[in-house]
């Protein structure tokens, strides 16, 4: 596994990990910004060029989402881009072809968002060495709580891809330290006690929860779940967090239209969340 | 009967929640400290004398339990071999039951649980509607908030019942995603206790879903079994020789077995429902078809295409069209406790008219499937075995689909 690890830096030794881009913010006292799209909506090839445009726009990671049929933690939105990605065929050796062209030609790494059951069924092991090799650096997964995710994060771990952990809102204090401990890259705090989608406002809550996460972890916090305007990401930048992600708001956009048109509106949208955070 | 030697399993799931390998707590992190919350209660309240001697005679003078165990003696006669010999059939009567399906048994128990639990506004999923509708009862009988998600599909297929829930004052969410069917209706359900999880309990109402939804919703069924031991005692002074049930998501089926399944002399069989047949995609057979997965929170046998997406089920029967199965049957097939088969839509609806005809019982499309291995298991047996059959529902809510159905056929 060791070997694969060497061999994915070897072939693109650009590629920097989801820790080490938060690093460098880091030193540059940066907020990330982490867009979502649905792979495959409306199309492949505009998914391909999303990541560049998204890349080219303030993007700083890039998180892309694999349909799939039952989206348990997805609101309407991007429940309906899975919906229409898979009507049009779109599998996950089609993502990961994609992650294979464009990730060495964009500085942004590439979160995989991905639910459990495509993942166990092709075969744990299997798979985190077909995304490794595709270039993907870091994984969520929304159905998989800490519990379930031990042989998850050693695998992931030895093929050199970082499996980022969720904390909700609802979450004790002693599971947020646990978690924390556990997740790699960074830490993913859902805003909201509910699925993905665009909301009017930040939830408080997250401000209250980031001196909780701050009090057990180094770890940088992104925020997600309803994040939807520049203000939303200027908001939790001023309450100290280390990266805002925006999904549906951005998913939304990139559906609407013709593929040129949703590809300007999430250049022009992304550079306005970025220039809120900057 | 050949006695078999008893393989090793183990009734409860372990600290994660698993029967063997299937199970589990598979759930975005919002829900997690839900289901520690619902395990401490559940583990609270179901050795407290109060919370057990409300359920108690609310079992017996609000549902009308116990069910009886009925002997179906025409349909033995059907079924009987020239020599007047055969299987003996019992059916055990859970459509006598307040709301007609043995779904009220888990609905009482829940709300019950969920009262002492401070929620004051109740969810749960639906498929043939009775789930809804006991759910819909026991909150109209407590005073409690109710949204019931259902399948837009099923809604058109199952009309009575959403009437008989808005009757009782639930709201009945349609679902449109997917198929418009149960699958749809638990995705939403779920989705709404991501959201509410806070103010909400969620009555999932299959032996289905994350830990401790399989473990407690089997053993609020257990009654049933319970009560056929016991009448089995009376009756005839000894077990069953044979158990069979339908299995959807498989609670009834639990419910019976789950006494017996240390009981090595007693068989037992899951029939689930093969729609349009197991060699065709349109099919509801899980164990008979599907491979391991995740679904709705639980590992367990799954239809699913070679990419892990989940297939869209298909059975005439609301109540079984659904791609998952509860962890424990997974776990009963693969340790051999257990034997699965499955039916046709048209196998069904044949012994939803045999057993009308014979019993003057018009049963439930989902306990038609298990009337309907009948025809395939009496006539492998020797001598005259006693099968009890778990009648988990009537068929009311069913005539209109099996109308057209028949309609369809014969045009």
């Amino acid at each position: 596994m060791l070997k694969w690890a060497l061999l994915t830096t070897l072939l693109f030794p650009s590629m920097t990990s989801v820790s080490q881009r938060f690093q460098t913010l880091k030193a540059q006292s940066q907020c990330a910004l982490i867009p979502f799209i649905t792979a495959g909506d409306p199309d492949l090839e505009t998914t391909a060029k999303a990541l560049l445009v998204l890349d080219q726009a303030g993007a700083d990671l890039i998180e892309l989402g694999v349909p799939y049929s039952d989206p348990l933690a997805d609101g309407p939105t991007i429940q309906a881009a899975a919906t229409r990605a898979l009507g049009r065929g779109v599998k996950l050796d089609d993502v990961l072809q994609i992650v294979r062209h464009v990730a060495p030609e964009i500085q942004a790494p590439i979160i995989l968002f991905t639910y459990y059951n495509p993942i166990y069924h092709r075969g744990v092991k299997a798979f985190f060495e077909q995304i490794a090799a595709a270039g993907v650096k870091g994984l969520v997964i929304p159905d998989l709580p800490l519990e379930e995710a031990d042989e998850i994060l050693a695998i992931a771990q030895q093929v050199g891809v970082e499996v980022t952990l969720l904390v909700a809102p609802t979450s004790p204090s002693e599971r947020i330290a646990a978690i924390a401990r556990q997740s790699q890259g960074f830490i993913y705090l859902v805003s909201v006690t509910g699925v993905t989608g665009a909301r009017t406002e930040v939830a408080s809550r997250v401000e209250e929860l980031l001196p909780q996460l701050r009090a057990v972890t180094d770890k940088p916090v992104g925020v997600g779940f309803g994040v939807s305007e520049p203000q939303h990401a200027q908001t939790l930048k001023a309450w100290g967090v280390d990266a805002v992600i925006v999904g549906s708001a951005i998913v939304k956009r990139l559906a609407q239209g013709t593929p040129e048109e949703g590809l300007a509106a999430i250049a022009q949208f992304c550079q306005s969340l970025k220039s809120a955070i900057s | 009967m050949t006695t078999t030697p008893l393989p090793s399993i183990t009734p409860q799931p372990d600290a994660l929640g698993r029967f063997g390998r299937f199970g589990g707590k598979y759930v975005p992190e919002t829900l997690m400290p839900a289901l520690s919350e619902l395990e401490a209660a559940y583990e609270q309240y179901q050795r407290d004398p109060q919370f057990l001697s409300e359920l108690q005679s609310l079992l017996r003078d609000y549902v009308g339990r116990p069910s009886p165990l009925y002997f179906a003696e025409r349909l033995t006669q059907h079924y009987a071999r020239p020599d007047g010999t055969g299987p003996q059939i019992y059916l055990k009567r859970e459509d006598l039951n307040h709301t007609g399906a043995h779904k009220i048994n888990n609905a009482l128990a829940q709300v019950l649980l969920a009262k002492r639990m401070g929620k004051q506004r109740i969810i749960a999923e639906t498929g043939a509607g009775q789930h809804g509708v006991a759910t819909a009862t026991v909150c109209a009988r407590f005073g409690l908030q109710c949204v019931i998600y259902m399948g837009i599909h099923d809604m058109e297929r199952q009309a009575l019942n959403v009437f008989r829930m808005r009757l009782l004052g639930a709201t009945v969410q349609p679902v449109e995603a997917g198929t418009g069917t149960l699958k749809d209706a638990t995705s939403e359900a779920i989705r709404d206790w991501v959201t509410n999880v806070e103010t909400t309990h969620y009555i999932l109402g299959s032996v289905a879903g994350p830990h401790p939804y399989p473990m407690m919703v089997r053993d609020f069924h257990t009654i049933i079994g319970e009560e056929t031991r016991r009448q089995c005692q009376e009756k005839w002074g000894g077990l069953p020789d044979i158990l069979l049930a339908c299995v959807g998501g498989g609670s009834n089926a639990m419910g019976l077995f789950h006494n017996f399944l240390a009981e090595q002399t007693v068989r037992i069989i899951g029939v689930e429902a093969a729609g349009e047949g197991t060699q065709t995609a349109h099919h509801a057979a899980t164990l008979t078809k599907g491979q391991p997965g995740v679904l709705h929170g639980a590992m367990s046998y799954l239809l699913q295409d070679p990419e892990g997406q989940v297939t869209e089920a298909h059975s005439i029967s609301a109540g079984l069209d659904y791609p998952g199965v509860g962890p424990e049957h997974s776990y009963l097939m693969e340790t051999e406790r257990a034997e699965y088969y499955s039916v046709t839509d048209m196998e069904a609806v044949a012994a939803f008219q045999r057993l009308s005809e014979l019993e003057g019982i018009i049963p439930a499309l989902e306990t038609s499937h298990a009337i309907a291995y009948l025809e395939t298991l009496c006539p492998q047996l020797t001598g005259s075995p006693r099968i009890v059959l778990n009648c988990s529902g009537r068929g009311d809510k069913d005539v209109q689909t099996v109308a057209k159905y028949l309609e369809e056929q014969s045009a």
